[in-house]
């Protein structure tokens, strides 16, 4: 049930792993689309918060498209429904179920296993 | 009154049959939910808008559900995998990690509106293995969420100490961390009811006040700091002898008590209503 709105967020919290820690890349991704309820006020107020080539390139690499390459300057097209339908797909609606998550960084993975990623360390792996 | 957190680890207490037990429990659910509510008031979000929240130690969903209901869009993380397994079977809308929260967040940072948190922070409290020190975990914990939370927000913790010193460790360990507030008591005269919420913000300083009998809004600490007529009682001693030397008065001693606590000193006494009182006379 990783959504990739909140892979957008997820950064690698090992011990001094501060280099190329985000973001963290799929391996064996199992993906399910489900569908859920738009709220287009909210993913307008998330879009600030976004790391928008961090976002496309997961969302290929995961193999949807959809997204422009670069996040649209024009305001009215970047808060046209539209828009913010396709972002909602691909922020709310892609989860990957089954697979892994790879720190480019320290290359610890992070396995994901029904829907939920295990992020627990190893103790010697604990930041202070 | 039994407390589970000195059974066993959170992830080992709640296995399967406890997981099971604990969604299931019809006084737990009400419970939960009440404490939930309270703690989104407390959270002071503004009205009909959907926000990004942390649910720290989520367990099976219960108050992610109530979040739902509200239109939020949440992510909780556990440390138990039975009691995420239930809230999988339950199939709530968030996302669920398996995370130890001592062990830090790594989310970006100002990712989340706010954050909730009902009957966990307790369990932090504990060493459950030789490497864990309690300390060390709060403020790990408190210094990656505060990083992870948007400017202005608020952090509520709902949590059951079982000793004063517990609580100063936390708010101390929170204050440490950036946070501002502090600890919000509801019915503080009643047994039963009573209920500490911990409640921290980002940015933002006035801490709202704790709920009393009948719904009524008291102050948000235990009470009165002075003992009854104290004053008077100093008034009239100081009419009967004209001099007293060598009497510290209570600012004094404060002010030593701080010191002492800032140098780390230990078994600085806990500050309280009798601290620097009088005392009567003896032959």
């Amino acid at each position: 049930m990783v959504r990739l709105i909140t892979h957008n967020m997820l950064t690698c919290h090992v011990k001094n792993c501060t280099k190329d820690n985000y973001p963290l890349v799929f391996q064996d991704a199992a993906v399910e689309i489900r569908p859920a309820e738009p709220n287009l006020g909210f993913i307008e107020r998330f879009l600030p918060k976004l790391e928008w080539s961090a976002l496309v390139s997961t969302a290929k690499a995961l193999g949807d498209d959809s997204l422009p390459e670069v996040m649209p300057e024009d305001e009215e097209e970047l808060r046209s429904e539209e828009f913010l339908t396709k972002l909602h797909h691909v922020l709310m609606e892609i989860h990957v179920e089954e697979g892994a998550m790879v720190c480019r960084g320290c290359g610890h993975v992070y396995q994901i296993s029904s829907g939920i990623p295990n992020m627990l360390l190893a103790e010697h792996e604990v930041g202070r | 009154m039994s407390r589970p957190e000195e059974i066993a680890p959170p992830e080992i207490f709640y296995g399967d049959v406890e997981a099971k037990k604990y969604t299931g429990n019809t006084r737990v659910q009400s419970i939960q939910a009440e404490m939930t509510d309270r703690a989104i008031e407390l959270l002071a979000l503004p009205p009909d808008e959907a926000q990004f929240i942390l649910d720290i130690g989520c367990g099976s969903g219960l108050s992610g559900e109530i979040l739902d209901e509200d239109g939020h869009y949440w992510v909780g993380c556990d440390v138990a995998p039975s009691m995420l397994e239930v809230a999988l079977q339950r199939e709530v809308e968030g996302d669920l990690f398996l995370q130890d929260i001592g062990q830090g967040f790594g989310f970006r940072p100002g990712t989340f509106d706010a954050a909730i948190s009902i009957s966990v922070v307790q369990w932090l409290l504990n060493a459950d293995s030789a490497a864990h020190s309690p300390p060390q975990r709060l403020n790990r914990f408190f210094t990656t969420l505060h990083s992870c939370l948007r400017n202005p927000s608020r952090a509520v913790f709902q949590f059951y100490p079982s000793s004063d010193d517990q609580v100063h460790m936390l708010t101390t360990a929170a204050q440490r961390a950036g946070f501002g507030g502090g600890v919000v008591v509801d019915y503080p005269n009643s047994a039963k009811k009573r209920k500490m919420y911990l409640c921290l913000m980002v940015g933002q300083s006035e801490i709202p006040k704790g709920l009393g009998e009948n719904g009524m809004e008291v102050e948000g600490d235990a009470g009165d700091d002075k003992v009854k007529n104290e004053k008077r009682r100093r008034t009239e001693r100081a009419r009967g002898k004209k001099s007293m030397k060598g009497v510290v008065d209570k600012d004094w001693i404060m002010k030593k008590k701080e010191l002492y606590r800032n140098r780390g000193k230990e078994g600085v006494p806990r500050d309280s209503k009798f601290t620097a009182r009088k005392r009567k006379p003896k032959f």
